[in-house]
């Protein structure tokens, strides 16, 4: 099948550079270490001491944590896109990433204050919670909202709010919690430990690995809710499951990495066109690995285009995940005006 | 459940969240039958199929698929016995005609929904069943709407079902791609035993492709049963709220409200030569009469809807000076008369004599109604 032949070619592609793009993360940096030399310690493990443990702890945490979120993002975003039936869908833009960075500050100001720093696990679900609190009230919008138009505003409403309590709770948070919290809440991928990476991996891969089982309903509800439920699809425990999954993913990346905007939009649509189809088996695996060389790259830009200041990785995301998202709608408007 | 049925409805009440709408709806359908629900939009037709579909729960009664119960089955079974084509639009992106027939296939595929190459020969085969193989390359979004309803109708056949509800199918459609769609379903139920249960809107497609129709209205079924039955004189009327004599059972068109007043014109007509300029002169809002018409005359159904009074005799008769000095009073009445070209020969020989009386007494003879005011 020809079709086959260009999503396996597709991915290989995508895989392909993605594995470059780890290579020119682990060289490039303040302390630049030649390719050769990246690619032997990135293999073996062995050479110069500080450039492994620069390459080690540092840069391939990180670039392998972009990688992981960057496609973490990418599905959660196919996912609320299949959920609303609407490209624009994403957890940026829905509020859901604002929401989990509500949770993520409060607990990070009010638990490790008063207890103890908290772990990836408690991190994860305090932002799960916070997730699934502006799912429910983007779903009781949309319940009365008709159109993507609204949706959006709604969504883009509900992410000032839970931004404005955000930035509220961390003004009058003690002055050594807000350098930490400061660069968080703006996004960014430093500072990744191993156990970050693990942690990101479990649930990122679990909740991959799901969506993908979930590949045929999600495929049939393509034709729209009711096609699906005549030919057999479960549709409330399905949507129940793409809310919850899309959530966990979401909740992954901003306890993490903070908010991260228009990676969920970008990548499935740049992806869908280059596989030229929307077939949920192809274009899971292809938008997390779309997902993951965006954001692996981004961060690569974010951390070395003004060095050494670095940007916020929204900042990046955003100059090139925004005009992608202007794009879709102009295509929308045009497609709906020839037929 | 009675013998050799692959479709019964059983004392069956819709509607929704409890709020019944349509109660007592019985009806039975054997392979190969086509069922068509008719009546006016917001009536319930689309909460019956729905329905029978499974897609809404059933307020009371029982639908029978075959000798099970509907709701007794998984939802996977009913699918490969039951599957339906919808109204309304859809329009998947990046999908091709033949992504979207093989979206049919969904409860035979395995877990993640690969086809296997006997679900491939399927979907080939629904789709030149519906003559749409040659499109099923295109994409779906970019077929005409003709093309669109058919592909629709493949996904539906692809489910391989014994029993095919579909929604107003030939909404959006032009009269050709309407014909056409109904002769693949006549086709396709003839050949495959397939029973068909549709609503449609337009009265004359029911005629003509339904074994058995079921008239919506208010709380419960108007009527049911054969076309000949259900379209029998009046009957039409009653379910649309139509004038009286505005449909012809024989036909089933419905003519729009005739002009009022007192008639201006009267219309020599018959043979089929009336049908245009009592339509003209209803468009024009000109009242009329006509005469003198056979009742088997092709004018006659549209006279009646149309005219204020017809005269008219019975079919093979003779015209009678009845009749006769009745069209006199009415050319005379109206003032006017519209000589509309029929064609004078010995059975109305008569017409001559009303032009020439005409004539004499001054009253305007018109070819068309333009040459009125």
């Amino acid at each position: 099948m020809k079709r086959r032949g260009r999503v396996l070619g597709v991915c290989a592609a995508l895989t392909l550079v993605l594995a470059l793009l780890l290579l020119l993360s682990a060289g490039v940096g303040s302390v630049r270490i030649p390719p050769g030399d990246a690619a032997w310690i990135l293999l073996t493990g062995q050479g110069e001491a500080t450039q492994v443990s620069i390459i080690m702890s540092i840069r391939l945490p990180r670039a392998l944590m972009a990688a992981l979120l960057g496609g973490a993002l990418a599905l959660s975003g196919f996912l609320l896109q299949t959920f609303f039936a609407n490209p624009i869908a994403g957890p940026f833009v829905l509020g859901v990433s604002s929401g989990a960075k509500l949770t993520v500050a409060l607990a990070l100001i009010v638990l490790a204050q008063r207890m103890h720093a908290l772990s990836s696990w408690e991190l994860v679900l305090a932002a799960f919670a916070g997730a699934m609190l502006s799912m429910g009230f983007v779903l009781l919008a949309a319940r009365q909202l008709r159109g993507m138009a609204s949706l959006l505003v709604a969504g883009v409403m509900i992410g000032y709010i839970c931004s404005a309590i955000t930035d509220f709770a961390v003004t009058f948070a003690q002055d050594a919690q807000i350098v930490n919290l400061h660069g968080w809440s703006q996004g960014s991928f430093s500072g990744m430990s191993w156990e970050n990476v693990r942690a990101a991996a479990w649930m990122v891969g679990l909740s991959s690995l799901l969506c993908l089982l979930l590949a045929k309903p999600i495929g049939a509800l393509q034709l729209g809710e009711a096609y699906a439920q005549s030919v057999g699809v479960p549709i409330r425990a399905l949507r129940a499951a793409l809310v919850v999954l899309s959530s966990v993913l979401s909740a992954c990346v901003t306890a993490f990495a903070g908010p991260v905007s228009f990676v969920g939009i970008a990548a499935p649509f740049l992806v869908k066109r280059l596989l030229g189809t929307a077939k949920p088996l192809a274009v899971i695996p292809a938008s997390f690995l779309g997902g993951a060389v965006f954001c692996v790259g981004c961060d690569l830009i974010a951390r070395t285009a003004f060095a050494p200041t670095e940007l916020s990785i929204s900042t990046v995301t955003s100059a090139f995940g925004a005009p992608v998202v202007i794009a879709l709608m102009l295509l929308r408007q045009r497609g709906r005006a020839d037929g | 459940m009675a013998e050799g049925f692959a479709f019964s409805a059983d004392n069956l009440t819709v509607g929704y969240d409890g709020r019944p709408l349509i109660r007592r709806i019985g009806f039975q359908l054997r392979p190969g039958e086509i069922l068509a629900l008719i009546g006016p939009n917001g009536g319930g037709k689309t909460t019956i199929l729905r329905t029978i579909a499974g897609q809404l729960a059933a307020q009371a009664g029982t639908v029978w698929i075959g000798k099970d119960e509907q709701s007794g089955l998984r939802a996977r079974e009913l699918a490969k016995r039951l599957s339906v084509m919808l109204t309304g639009r859809i329009q998947p992106e990046l999908m091709t005609c033949y992504d979207v027939a093989a979206a049919g296939r969904y409860p035979y595929t395995g877990r993640l929904g690969v086809l296997g190459s006997e679900d491939h020969a399927v979907v080939r085969r629904c789709l030149s069943q519906v003559h749409a193989l040659e499109i099923a390359d295109r994409d779906f979004a970019r077929v005409s709407d003709g093309q669109r309803q058919r592909v629709l109708l493949a996904r539906a056949l692809c489910q391989e079902p014994e029993i095919l509800v579909l929604d107003e199918p030939t909404s959006y459609l032009d009269v050709h791609h309407r014909t056409e769609l109904l002769s693949i379903l006549r086709r396709m139920s003839r050949e495959q035993g397939l029973a068909v249960i549709l609503s449609l809107h337009e009265i004359d497609l029911a005629q003509k492709v339904a074994d058995r129709v079921l008239c919506v209205k208010g709380e419960t079924i108007a009527s049911s049963g054969t076309p000949e039955e259900v379209f029998a004189a009046g009957n039409i009327e009653a379910l649309f709220d139509l004038r009286s004599g505005s449909c012809d059972a024989r036909c089933g068109s419905a003519e729009l409200e005739p002009p009022e007043g007192k008639p201006r014109v009267f219309v020599l007509g018959g043979a089929g030569y009336g049908t245009v300029h009592y339509r003209r002169l209803q468009r024009q809002g000109i009242p009329f009469d006509t005469g003198i018409l056979f009742d088997n005359d092709v004018d006659y159904p549209v006279a009646r809807a149309l005219a204020g009074q017809v005269i008219a005799e019975a079919a093979f008769g003779v015209i009678s000076s009845f009749s006769i000095d009745a069209a006199v009073n009415a050319v005379r009445t109206c003032g006017t008369l519209l000589y509309t070209g029929v064609p004078i020969r010995a059975q109305n020989a008569c017409f001559e004599d009303l032009m020439r009386m005409a004539e004499r007494e001054g009253i305007r003879i018109v070819r068309d109604a333009d040459e009125l005011d």
